[in-house]
């Protein structure tokens, strides 16, 4: 009894003391997401009409987010593997729970715990792909059928729940974030054609199902000018307010359509057409080389981990941050359906700022002891 | 889904499968390369390519070019007493589609404006999707700021004019009334929006989705507010005509009335007042017909106030004096087998008393001996047959026929008012013309108008006009007795005419006219009065009986207002009414016969 207490102290004191021994950083990814949170509050700032109580707000969150991270980056990667299991049952749970709470209340995403709310899609974007690393993790790669299969089923069920609030774009962004890690766990491309084909066959069912709001959501990204007044409105005024940004942008706080309300939910999933607005193609290109470097960092971490989970989660999370960025920029500019899908760091929104500073977390941690073992 | 956790992933042998998954990352940033230019190149083709058709659709959306609001000029009369003024009011509008997210509260909004909730609602969603509806406009400022003070989403004020009319009914015609936008519509308002409105100033605003004006960039035309007006009109006399007019149609039974009060001298008018009228305050209560103004838009046969016109004539022909003697005898006289009558038998009489007794076979046997271009001329030197200028909207000339078409008949017709057909505008017109020594004077509605006239006949006949026109008023059978005012001189002359109606002359209804001058000595005043459709339940139909008691009471009443000097005192010194110079034949005469009855001696 006695050994197995010194033992268990034994092994916790060696995890505290690796913990605690020297900052854990890698510094190019730690500088990209400074400079992303700064230039995200310096945006926000102007978006919400120089309210200083909603960028305090903001910021403090990142704050939070800064410290999580900052903890999560001194675990090592196998206590993370060991540990993310539950973290998905957690995620999967209070999703459930918001789904039964919920019932009834038109889209609720939120979930009111008293002291915090959040939104629990939020946290499945992250436990997601890790669970999905580490289930592949002790398997043979290329996954076989029956794997992807278990994919199939560990992805499913939380999608389900999310499409259930109701919130289609993120039960997407789920999905696909379990996706990457089949692809790069190296899914052979007659598998990755296979299910392409058979996702091309459930597509129509898939339209029978859909909210109506969310079929005319897809129908108004391919004819917006047929309805300008209606829900065409949020493409085309951003579509005006990126534009007439012009190279340099019309200057900090001087963004009319945002201004004058004529650009909707411009804090949140409307706040890259601000950028573009007062900041012009130039801001822009800043904010996307920004973003480049950040998951060109991650991919470089995961390229050069130890092991599958390592591998894959990291791999699979810098992949998925750019998919967001890319659906938001694509939204904004009229490229891709309006879903609500908030550019990474930058909308206004404390879930998703926290749980993607955690996620970098993780990916630090991974590039920190890539070269430990336990 | 047991965590059980797999043994580590050193302890077994080192992963072939490696290399792939690098291929894959590599692969994967090949993607998300591609994509990131992709967003470049969108970025790029909205901020560069499309930038000029952007930016001006997002300045199209905020930039607005706004109309200042000016107040329009209010409208004096001749002594500075305000007959028309513009107040601020305020008009709710609301944006429809922002209210109808909140239409929990269309209830309340709609008891505030106290409208229907299911009718407001519809209106509401017949324009949702637009951003502009008016809820109620031209509210008085403390009601629409109670409804403001609901802020209930959407609901927004502007401010507007709205024009009130202080004297109502009696200046209706006038003045005329302004619509919802505060444009003249009707009489002088608009005869003289031009002047009136003023130009609203214009200013670039910026304004938000909401319409809510932001912030205001420039003014690009500064507001020119309307100017005022001050007419000629006298709102004390014009509310005397306007009470008595009304009176004399509602006793008299009759249809409609007109009197038009105009001052030789110059040409202004101080009166013109219409029955029925309308209260131009609450226009959506009056109907067309109370709307016109009949004393300038209705036409009348004169009847024999044309005679002073056919005796002037005869004068200016040289062939005929006041004293040359004419038979009358026996009453009637038939020209080109037509009979023309007097009620009467006049006998022998002079020209004098053609006019006096109103003989329709004097004024015929006199027109045989001018002709047709003489009559007409002298017709058109006083106006009459033409627009008098007076620029006010709506205004008909009359009608004379061609002379050449005119007959023996129809010269005798005409002598004596039938056939042609006249205003009441233009009779004061002609009458004033007769008061001025000869001098016409375009009827004007502004007071102070440059107006020097032209002289269309000789002092001395307008002198022997005048006379002559005095002794109409006298004691029968003089035809106007009850013309007559106290202290006053006064010349004037009755008529009474058939009205025309489909297919000929009704028998028995007539229009009652009276045209008279005061003071006979040194004209101030002409009035001309026209009740239309007397008589009705077997009333008083003639101009002496119907017309001329109205012209003495408002005259009366405005002689005083005027501060005019009595002419006619000595009867005071007498010690009672002045009887009438003339001590003529009793028998009545003319086309207006005289009246039966004793009329009231004036006091």
């Amino acid at each position: 009894m006695n050994e197995l207490v010194a033992s268990f102290g034994g092994r916790a004191r060696r995890i505290a003391r690796r913990i605690f021994s020297r900052p854990r950083i890698d510094l190019p990814l730690a500088i990209g997401l400074f400079a992303l949170a700064l230039a995200g509050l310096t945006v926000l700032y102007s978006a919400s009409n120089l309210n200083t109580s909603m960028v305090a707000g903001q910021a403090s969150r990142f704050l939070i987010g800064a410290a999580l991270l900052l903890a999560v980056s001194r675990i090592p990667p196998s206590l993370l593997r060991a540990w993310t299991p539950w973290f998905y049952l957690l995620s999967c749970i209070l999703l459930l729970v918001l789904t039964v709470l919920g019932e009834g209340r038109g889209a609720d995403r939120w979930l009111d715990l008293g002291v915090i709310r959040f939104q629990p899609s939020e946290l499945m974007k992250l436990a997601m792909p890790m669970m999905i690393a580490w289930y592949l993790h002790p398997r043979p790669l290329p996954p076989r059928w029956r794997d992807i299969a278990a994919v199939g089923i560990l992805t499913g069920i939380p999608a389900l729940l999310i499409v259930k609030q109701p919130d289609l774009g993120t039960a997407l962004l789920v999905v696909a974030s379990g996706m990457f890690v089949l692809f790069l766990a190296g899914l052979q491309w007659w598998k990755i054609g296979a299910m392409l084909a058979a996702l091309a066959g459930a597509a129509p069912i898939a339209w029978h199902f859909l909210h109506d709001y969310q079929r005319e959501r897809v129908l108004t990204f391919l004819h917006p000018e047929n309805d300008p007044l209606g829900t065409g409105w949020h493409i085309i005024q951003s579509m005006i307010a990126v534009g007439s940004g012009g190279l340099a942008g019309k200057g900090f706080n001087q963004g009319t359509q945002s201004k004058l309300e004529f650009l909707p939910e411009h804090t949140t999933d409307f706040i890259f057409a601000v950028l573009g607005e007062e900041f012009g193609l130039v801001g822009v290109l800043v904010l996307l080389a920004l973003y480049v470097f950040i998951v060109g960092r991650c991919l470089w971490i995961a390229a050069n981990a130890r092991d599958t989970w390592s591998r894959l989660t990291a791999g699979a999370l810098g992949l998925a941050f750019m998919v967001y960025v890319i659906v938001n920029g694509g939204m904004v500019s009229g490229f891709l359906p309006v879903v609500g899908v908030p550019l990474p760091l930058v909308s206004y929104g404390g879930t998703s700022a926290i749980t993607l500073l955690t996620g970098f977390g993780v990916v630090m941690s991974i590039h920190a002891h890539r070269k430990w073992t336990p | 889904m047991t965590p059980r956790h797999p043994p580590e992933s050193t302890s077994r042998p080192p992963r072939r499968r490696r290399p792939d998954t690098r291929k894959r990352l590599a692969l994967v940033l090949g993607v998300l390369a591609i994509a990131a230019v992709g967003l470049i190149a969108r970025a790029v083709d909205l901020q560069v390519v499309h930038q000029a058709f952007l930016q001006q659709q997002g300045d199209a959306r905020f930039l607005r070019e706004v109309e200042i609001p000016v107040s329009r000029g209010a409208i004096y009369d001749r002594n500075g007493v305000p007959l028309a003024v513009s107040t601020p009011m305020l008009s709710l509008w609301a944006n429809p589609d922002e209210l109808l997210q909140h239409a929990e509260r269309i209830p309340e909004l709609a008891q505030a404006l106290g409208a229907n909730t299911v009718d407001l609602t519809r209106k509401l969603e017949q324009r949702n999707g637009r951003e502009f509806v008016y809820l109620r406009r031209l509210m008085p400022p403390e009601a629409a700021k109670g409804v403001l003070a609901l802020e209930i989403p959407g609901v927004n004020v502007q401010r507007e004019y709205k024009r009130y009319y202080p004297d109502g009914a009696a200046m209706a015609h006038v003045l005329g009334f302004t619509n919802i936008d505060d444009r003249g519509q009707e009489g002088l308002e608009l005869a003289y929006d031009g002047w009136l409105a003023g130009k609203p100033g214009l200013k670039r605003v910026i304004r938000d989705r909401l319409g809510r004006v932001v912030e205001n960039v420039e003014q690009i035309r500064a507001p020119v507010p309307g100017h005022d007006l001050t007419l000629s009109i006298d709102s004390r006399i014009q509310y005397l005509a306007y009470s008595s007019l009304s009176a004399a149609v509602l006793k008299n039974h009759a249809a409609s009335g007109s009197m038009v009060i105009m001052d030789p001298r110059n040409g202004e008018i101080l009166a013109m007042v219409n029955v029925p009228s309308y209260n131009p305050n609450d226009l959506d209560s009056s109907t067309p017909a109370q709307r016109r103004n009949r004393a300038v838009t209705d036409v009348t046969e004169p009847g024999s106030t044309m005679k002073p016109f056919t005796v002037t004539t005869a004068l200016e022909s040289g062939k005929w004096t006041p004293t040359t003697m004419l038979d009358t005898n026996p009453g009637t006289f038939t020209i080109d087998g037509h009979l023309v009558r007097d009620d009467n038998n006049n006998g022998r009489i002079d020209v004098s008393h053609v006019i006096t007794y109103s003989s329709n076979v004097g004024a015929s046997k006199i027109s045989l001996s001018l002709t047709a271009q003489q009559m007409d001329k002298v017709l058109h030197q006083f106006g009459f047959g033409a627009s008098t200028g007076s620029g006010f909207p709506g205004e008909v000339g009359g009608y004379i026929p061609p002379p050449r078409t005119w007959g023996d008949f129809v010269k005798a017709t005409i002598s004596f008012g039938y056939g042609l057909n006249v205003t009441a505008l233009q009779l004061a017109q002609a009458y004033s013309a007769i008061a001025d020594g000869g001098v016409r004077h375009s009827p004007t509605f502004i007071k102070g108008d440059d107006n020097p006239g032209v002289r269309v006949e000789s002092t001395y006949i307008a002198g022997e006009m005048m006379a002559m026109l005095r002794t109409v008023v006298g004691a029968p059978p003089a035809t106007a007795p009850q013309a007559a005012i106290a202290d006053y001189s006064v010349a004037g002359k009755t008529g009474t005419a058939h009205l025309a109606v489909a297919g000929g002359y009704s028998r028995d209804r007539y229009a009652a006219l009276f045209c008279g001058i005061v003071p006979a000595s040194d004209p101030r005043l002409v009035g001309v009065v026209i009740i239309r459709d007397a008589g009705g339940r077997g009333g008083e139909y003639f101009g002496g009986k119907v017309s001329a008691p109205v012209f003495r009471e408002v005259m009366t009443g405005a002689l005083r207002l005027l501060d005019v000097p009595p002419d006619n005192v000595q009867q005071w010194y007498a010690g009672g009414p002045v009887q009438p110079a003339v001590a003529p034949p009793p028998q009545p005469a003319g086309a207006v016969p005289v009246a039966r009855s004793t009329p009231g001696a004036v006091p």
